[in-house]
């Protein structure tokens, strides 16, 4: 009654910005200890020789699985700050009314930073179509959104640097828009389910703006759900990949992996498939792998297939996809990603 | 009597979005009906672009995340 109103909301602001302060001291300072700590546990405490099989596997176990939960718990909850200025609604505001070409290119950006879960796709497809947006630029977004992922990016960045990340990013931009704009040019409008079309418009949508406190609060709901949900996957895969790591010869896998074997691209793609959701235990086996000769072009095609070709979401997809079209659509990032698979297997 | 729908097809947050809500019915001792919709047709009448949706007496009020039950104590309150 006698303060002025701003006064209550400005405390927990200030609270959750100093909590905020403190996590982040306490994440770098943990993140520089892992290494000395893992070394000391594998060495001193077990007692492991160095250079041994055994203790190269442990030492590498105990460094990654650390260093891979932090830095996922860290980037995710970045990435979330980051598209928490970003909505659906706002992403098909946005592409309203722009042409093929230039709306597939926006599309397929828009893809990475726009929240998006594959189990929305039938919503959200809909919801374009019906708002006038072409099906090709529809496409090139439903393509990226998933196979830009952010467990997948942040990963890859944190077992192979930020070149193989980069890259992985780039490449899949290009296959979104050229798959889209494939699409688009084949018109294949007569293979959406005819109830799509028949559907009335059905207005703009929430538009909400949250405060500074929810965008933080929410940041962290989802590294509390990513977290929980990957970290079996995480653990069992760096578990493999330390296996590989200290019991796999070197460049024992150049012969069946390695840029000579050219069945090796399509044969990655076609096993990616069934390996939907386990990027997070993927990776790092296939960066065990690398080290033992396999080439980057396959992993990276192995990497997209896992998961931007995914089962669950073309069996969702099917509910407003005729199968022509679903076979188009699988047909055509099937195929960019064996040639990009193919071109990094020939450039580096 | 308050009429809420929970709009989604069944995904995990759906459930979760569900769950949520009814312990905020039971912990604030309203009347209310609460109804799961999970046909894209029925789903596609509201605004919405992403699951879960959280519809009260026919307003679609969160979309594509799941409210904290403090938030879902003010829809319901009002």
């Amino acid at each position: 009654m006698y303060q002025p109103l701003t006064q209550p909301n400005q405390k927990p602001q200030l609270r959750t910005f100093a909590l905020l302060a403190l996590i982040t001291a306490a994440w770098f300072a943990a993140y520089n200890l892992i290494q000395p700590l893992a070394d000391w546990i594998s060495y001193s405490v077990f007692n492991l020789t160095r250079g041994s099989h055994v203790g190269d596997a442990v030492a590498f176990f105990l460094y990654d699985v650390p260093k891979i939960m932090l830095l996922l718990s860290g980037m995710i909850f970045l990435i979330s700050i980051l598209r928490s200025f970003f909505s659906p609604e706002r992403t098909r505001a946005l592409l309203g009314g722009k042409r093929q070409g230039i709306g597939n290119v926006l599309a397929a950006m828009l893809g990475i930073v726009t929240p998006f879960c594959s189990c929305s796709a039938v919503p959200l497809f809909i919801g374009f179509v019906e708002s006038g947006i072409p099906l090709g630029v529809t496409f090139s977004f439903l393509i990226a959104a998933p196979t830009i992922n952010e467990v997948a990016v942040v990963m890859l960045f944190g077992l192979f640097g930020w070149k193989v990340a980069g890259l992985y990013i780039a490449s899949g931009l290009v296959i979104a828009i050229v798959a889209g704009i494939v699409i688009g040019r084949l018109n294949l409008e007569r293979y959406v389910e005819d109830f799509v079309w028949k559907m009335q418009s059905n207005g703009v949508g929430l538009t909400e703006k949250p405060t500074w406190t929810e965008r933080i609060e929410r940041a962290w709901d989802s590294v509390k759900e990513i977290v929980y949900k990957v970290w079996p996957y995480v653990l069992v895969g760096i578990a493999i990949g330390a296996a590989i790591h200290g019991y796999v010869p070197e460049s024992a896998l150049v012969g069946i992996m390695g840029k000579q074997a050219w069945w090796s691209v399509p044969a990655a793609v076609l096993l990616g498939v069934p390996l939907y959701s386990n990027a997070a235990g993927a990776i790092p086996i296939v960066s065990a792998l690398m080290e033992k000769g396999a080439s980057l072009g396959t992993v990276l095609a192995f990497m997209m297939s896992v998961v931007g070709l995914s089962l669950p979401e073309v069996i969702i997809l099917r509910r407003v996809l005729k199968p022509q079209l679903i076979a188009v659509f699988v047909g055509t990032v099937a195929f960019a990603i064996i040639l990009t698979g193919y071109l990094f297997n020939l450039v580096l | 009597m308050i009429k809420i729908k929970v709009l989604g097809s069944g995904c995990a947050n759906c459930k979760r979005l569900e769950a949520t809500t009814r312990k905020v019915v039971e912990a604030l001792g309203i009347e209310a009906e609460i109804e799961k919709v999970t046909d894209y047709a029925e789903i596609m009448k509201y605004p919405i672009l992403s699951t879960p949706g959280l519809v009260v007496n026919e307003k679609l009020v969160a979309a594509g995340r799941i409210p904290s039950e403090a938030e879902i104590t003010d829809w319901l309150k009002a």
